[in-house]
């Protein structure tokens, strides 16, 4: 039954249908609608043992979730942004220890300059800690995906991050679908721990491997994390069959078009909208898995285009961008030209207009192999000039904004 | 391309319907897109309500969008294009482009005790029509009612009279779902903005 | 479970055995749980690794074998579990430096969550994880009143990683980052962090001090911690041989010197307020627990400080009037 939702509630009441057991939560925007939500039913007392802890950092959140799960309880939390960031020591921990957290980032932008909207930045930061990675395309992926994230990160042993736009998901009311308990405990059966702290069977969790062994650990650690992949494809499955709604590492099916954008998140809803008007010249690629990243479902899709051209929410300063690096990984060897377009940074909003300009220019052949979309042009000249007239020219922040938002218009009526 | 994708919907002006509301933080801004998002849900639409997210502060300008639409909405940008606008603080009015890309037969609501002329807004009602206008005194209409001056669920109501996007009916469930079924006082206020508009037409 | 061996015979071996069977020391028990067996790498007469494993093996006496151990980075989990080995002899987890007590905030969650309240949690850390890296997640733990005893064994510096200053070093002490060098040699006067207070403000349940000269009162003290709920902290004088450049055979020596002089106060609180302070038998003055120390060397001598001296003996002074400390008449 379809109800109109706020998608961080439908995240929650989806949560609670996992039945979690620990869930420490610390607020940052925007993911806080999502954890209050979860408070205020473990208080009511709908979620019945479950301990919602009000920690006092994302580092703890991370580290008590940590705990729990070794201790045997199916765990949850949320951050975003710099909350990610001041968790990472823990992140990399938690999927070192094997332990199946299940983690909600609303994704947001990563300061300096400080900034509360949109963007991939924090996520992919963490790329390589050692966690799977889904995006949600939409609400209704992000409400799917809890519950497959906890089934796949207690059959691997491996953590699992959500990744949901923050605000442009987050905050956005629309008709949902809730998979109902008997769906959810159909995927998801009580967590049965790999290994787990038990005063009948001790066990030493967390000791130090050296250099003779360390390499061997990690090695099956990857192995463990690339298991994933058709571990996905299965609960997915299964989970399709009972709620008519399949998802996939990679988004189906993908026209076999010459030029093909490759996206993840929120963003494919709005390029699928354009792409769908160029009567099938331009197909779209939405990747749901990032990590790890889909290979082969990646090559196979994009096995006729001859210009991928990747919308990145993030890049690599001073080297290239993360999605586009993983993707012409998996296209070595073939001919396709790739193009990397870095858009939404911040919140910017990436508006159909702005997209249909840019498939315009590609079909041109004006496309360079790095554009940052909507980039105003003007501002930065005008800094740059700055720079170079004077040494102590102020935070560059602060320049920009003063170019960007005009100073008050108008009189008071 | 633009948001004026052409055909008519019963009771949508055109398909999507676009709507941009603009309001001080504290006037209940991003919920009057939610409640309305949730009243056309209820009368069978596809929806998306959401607000531009900012530091929220009491008093700030805020601003939040609701698509209406016959087919599942894709796109996820702010609404550039409105086909409707309201603004619940009309001290925004010559602050803030509240007008901008307003459809040429869109609807503009205001919430405020002056008129037209007196807000300084008769070229936006020039070009839209007097019909495609209301200025309504939502703030004072709810406190004579609930003595909170907040304008959102009024100018609701009204909203759902000037456009006829949205039925009473489904605006009365919006409300009540939203603030819970005790809260019948939710009901008078919807009402009221919707006679308002309905009774006495544009200012 | 591997077989107890008794390393050493003689009147007071092994918890003293002229004490009656129910007086004496839990290590004096064949039977015991043995948590952290031998083999383990510590340095010769490390004052942790003795700490700890009185501690560890009163826990599991008072939870009857109900207890799961959360480890800080630091000296005790590295010499505990070198790959492939591990001396605990219960269920233990090493996560991070700087996040002991949340983790053990969520073990003890998730026990409540899944109805094993029973089993008790004991968190352990070194000074550095507990007063500077850890502080801020400790300081949750005790905020929440979080079900967990939450023991730091205190050898004043950052031992695991070579000799640096924490906030729990001592004014003057020699370390490798407060180099007794300068018009104020050692680690400065005015800076450090006093931890049981600081658990005092909290007003947790239970907050004490300890030694490891005192090892009955240290093991009485578990005791009493394991006998309540909510946030407990204990915080152990833990002396460290290769970092303060004293004798291995000297540890429990300086254990006693210390309490002694008055620099560490041995005490009880309840919900913040001292209940107990263990009285001074012999008062001595700063210099005997100080001399034999290398970390102390540069204030005594030709070129030595004795004005730094007696600012320690001040602080001593201090202690001994805050915390109420008697002397015992002889």
């Amino acid at each position: 039954m379809r109800e109109q939702l706020e998608g961080s509630q439908a995240i929650a009441r989806t949560v609670a249908r996992c039945r979690p057991e620990v869930v420490p939560a610390y607020p940052i925007t925007p993911q806080t609608h999502i954890v209050e939500a979860l408070g205020k039913m473990a208080k009511a007392g709908e979620l019945g043992r479950c301990q919602f802890v009000t920690v006092e950092s994302e580092f703890a959140a991370m580290s008590a979730a940590i705990g729990a799960s070794a201790a045997g309880a199916r765990s949850y939390t949320a951050t975003a942004s710099q909350g990610l960031l001041y968790m990472a020591e823990a992140l990399f921990n938690a999927a070192g220890l094997g332990l199946p957290v299940v983690m909600t980032v609303a994704n947001r932008a990563i300061g300096a300059p400080i900034n509360i909207w949109n963007d991939h930045s924090d996520a992919m930061s963490q790329r390589d800690c050692g966690w799977v990675q889904l995006y949600a395309a939409d609400n209704q992926d992000a409400v799917d995906l809890h519950p497959l994230a906890f089934a796949l990160a207690e059959r691997i042993s491996v953590p699992v991050m959500v990744c949901v736009d923050g605000f442009v998901l987050t905050h956005a009311f629309e008709p949902l679908e809730l998979p109902s308990a008997a769906d959810i405990e159909a995927v998801l059966p009580g967590y049965e721990p790999r290994q787990v702290l038990d005063p009948d069977e001790p066990v030493t969790i967390g000791a130090m491997v050296g250099p003779e062994a360390f390499t061997e650990v990690r090695f099956l650690a990857d192995r463990q994390l690339r298991g994933a992949d058709p571990a996905f494809a299965e609960l997915a499955r299964g989970y399709g069959e009972r709620t008519g709604r399949l998802l996939a590492a990679v988004r189906p099916p993908v026209p076999a078009a010459h030029t093909v954008v490759v996206a993840l998140g929120s963003v494919l809803g709005t390029l699928e909208e354009v792409a769908s008007a160029t009567d099938g010249a331009v197909g779209v690629l939405g990747l749901v898995m990032y990590r790890p990243f889909p290979a082969d479902a990646v090559r196979a899709a994009l096995r006729d285009a001859d210009h991928v051209i990747v919308l990145e929410r993030a890049f690599s300063p001073g080297a290239s961008a993360p999605v586009t690096a993983d993707v012409r990984a998996a296209l070595a060897g073939t001919q396709a030209r790739i193009s990397t377009v870095v858009c939404g940074l911040g919140g910017r909003p990436v508006t159909r207009a702005a997209l249909h300009d840019l498939l315009a220019t590609a079909d041109r052949g004006e496309l360079g192999e790095v554009t940052f979309l909507d980039l105003n042009d003007d501002v930065v000249g005008r800094e740059l000039y700055r720079q170079q007239q004077a040494p102590r020219t102020g935070p560059t922040a602060a320049n920009l904004l003063r170019d960007v938002v005009p100073a008050g218009r108008g009189s008071v009526r | 391309m633009s948001d004026h994708e052409q055909r008519n919907v019963p009771g949508l002006p055109c398909d999507p319907f676009h709507v941009r509301i603009h309001g001080r933080g504290g006037q209940g801004v991003v919920t009057a897109a939610e409640l309305l998002g949730l009243a056309a849900f209820f009368d069978g639409f596809e929806v998306q309500a959401f607000p531009s997210f900012g530091s929220e502060r009491m008093g700030a300008p805020v601003v939040a969008f609701c698509r209406i639409a016959s087919e599942p909405i894709r796109v996820r940008e702010p609404v550039t294009h409105p086909d409707a606008i309201v603004i619940l603080d009309a001290t925004l009015l010559h602050h803030v482009d509240v007008f901008g890309g307003l459809a040429d037969d869109g609807f503009v609501l205001v919430n405020s005790l002056h008129s037209a002329a007196d807000l300084g807004i008769d070229t936006v009602t020039d070009r839209v029509g007097r019909d495609h206008v209301a200025i309504v005194p939502a703030g004072e209409l709810a406190r004579a009612r609930t003595g909170s001056p907040r304008p959102n669920v009024v100018a609701l109501g009204a909203f759902g009279a000037l456009t006829g996007t949205v039925s009473l009916d489904a605006l009365e469930r919006a409300v009540l779902g939203r603030f819970g079924p005790d809260r019948q006082d939710n009901l008078l206020l919807v009402r009221a903005g919707f006679d308002a508009v309905a009774a006495v037409g544009s200012a | 479970m591997t077989g107890v061996k008794f390393y050493q015979v003689g009147s007071r071996a092994v918890g003293n055995r002229l004490l009656p069977l129910a007086e004496r020391s839990v290590q004096a028990d064949p039977e015991r749980r043995n948590s952290l067996n031998s083999g383990h790498r510590a340095c010769q007469g490390c004052g942790e690794a003795l700490a700890a494993r009185y501690v560890v093996d009163a826990a599991v006496r008072a939870t009857a074998g109900r207890l799961v151990a959360v480890n800080a980075t630091g000296c005790l989990e590295v010499f505990s579990t070198p790959f492939p080995e591990s001396s605990w002899q219960l269920p233990w987890l090493h996560s991070l430096f700087a996040n002991a007590a949340s983790t053990a905030s969520g073990v003890a969650a998730a026990l409540h969550a899944t109805g094993r309240e029973d089993i008790r949690v004991l968190a352990q850390g070194g000074d550095g994880g507990t007063v500077d890296i850890g502080l801020a997640c400790l300081s949750g733990m005790f905020e929440r009143n979080d079900d967990v005893l939450y023991v730091c064994y205190d050898n004043q510096a950052y031992m695991n990683t070579g000799v640096q200053r924490s906030g729990a070093t001592p004014p003057t002490a020699r370390t490798a980052t407060s180099e007794a060098v300068g018009a104020e040699p050692g680690n400065r006067f005015g800076t450090g962090k006093d931890m049981p207070r600081i658990a005092m403000a909290h007003d947790i349940p239970y907050v004490a001090t300890a030694t490891v000269a005192e090892l009955h009162d240290l093991e009485a003290k578990v005791f009493t911690a394991m006998s309540m709920h909510g946030a407990r902290y204990l915080h152990v004088f833990s002396p460290c041989p290769l970092g303060w450049g004293s004798l291995p055979a000297d540890s429990v020596r300086l254990a006693r010197l210390v309490q002694r002089s008055g620099l560490f106060p041995v005490f009880e609180a309840r919900d913040g307020t001292v209940t107990a302070a263990m009285p001074i038998r012999a008062r001595v003055p700063v210099e005997e627990y100080l001399r034999p120390q290398r970390r102390f060397a540069h204030l005594f001598g030709a070129d030595g400080r004795p004005d730094l001296i007696a600012r320690l003996q001040e602080l001593a002074d201090r202690n001994i009037a805050r915390y109420g400390i008697t002397e015992e008449q002889r």
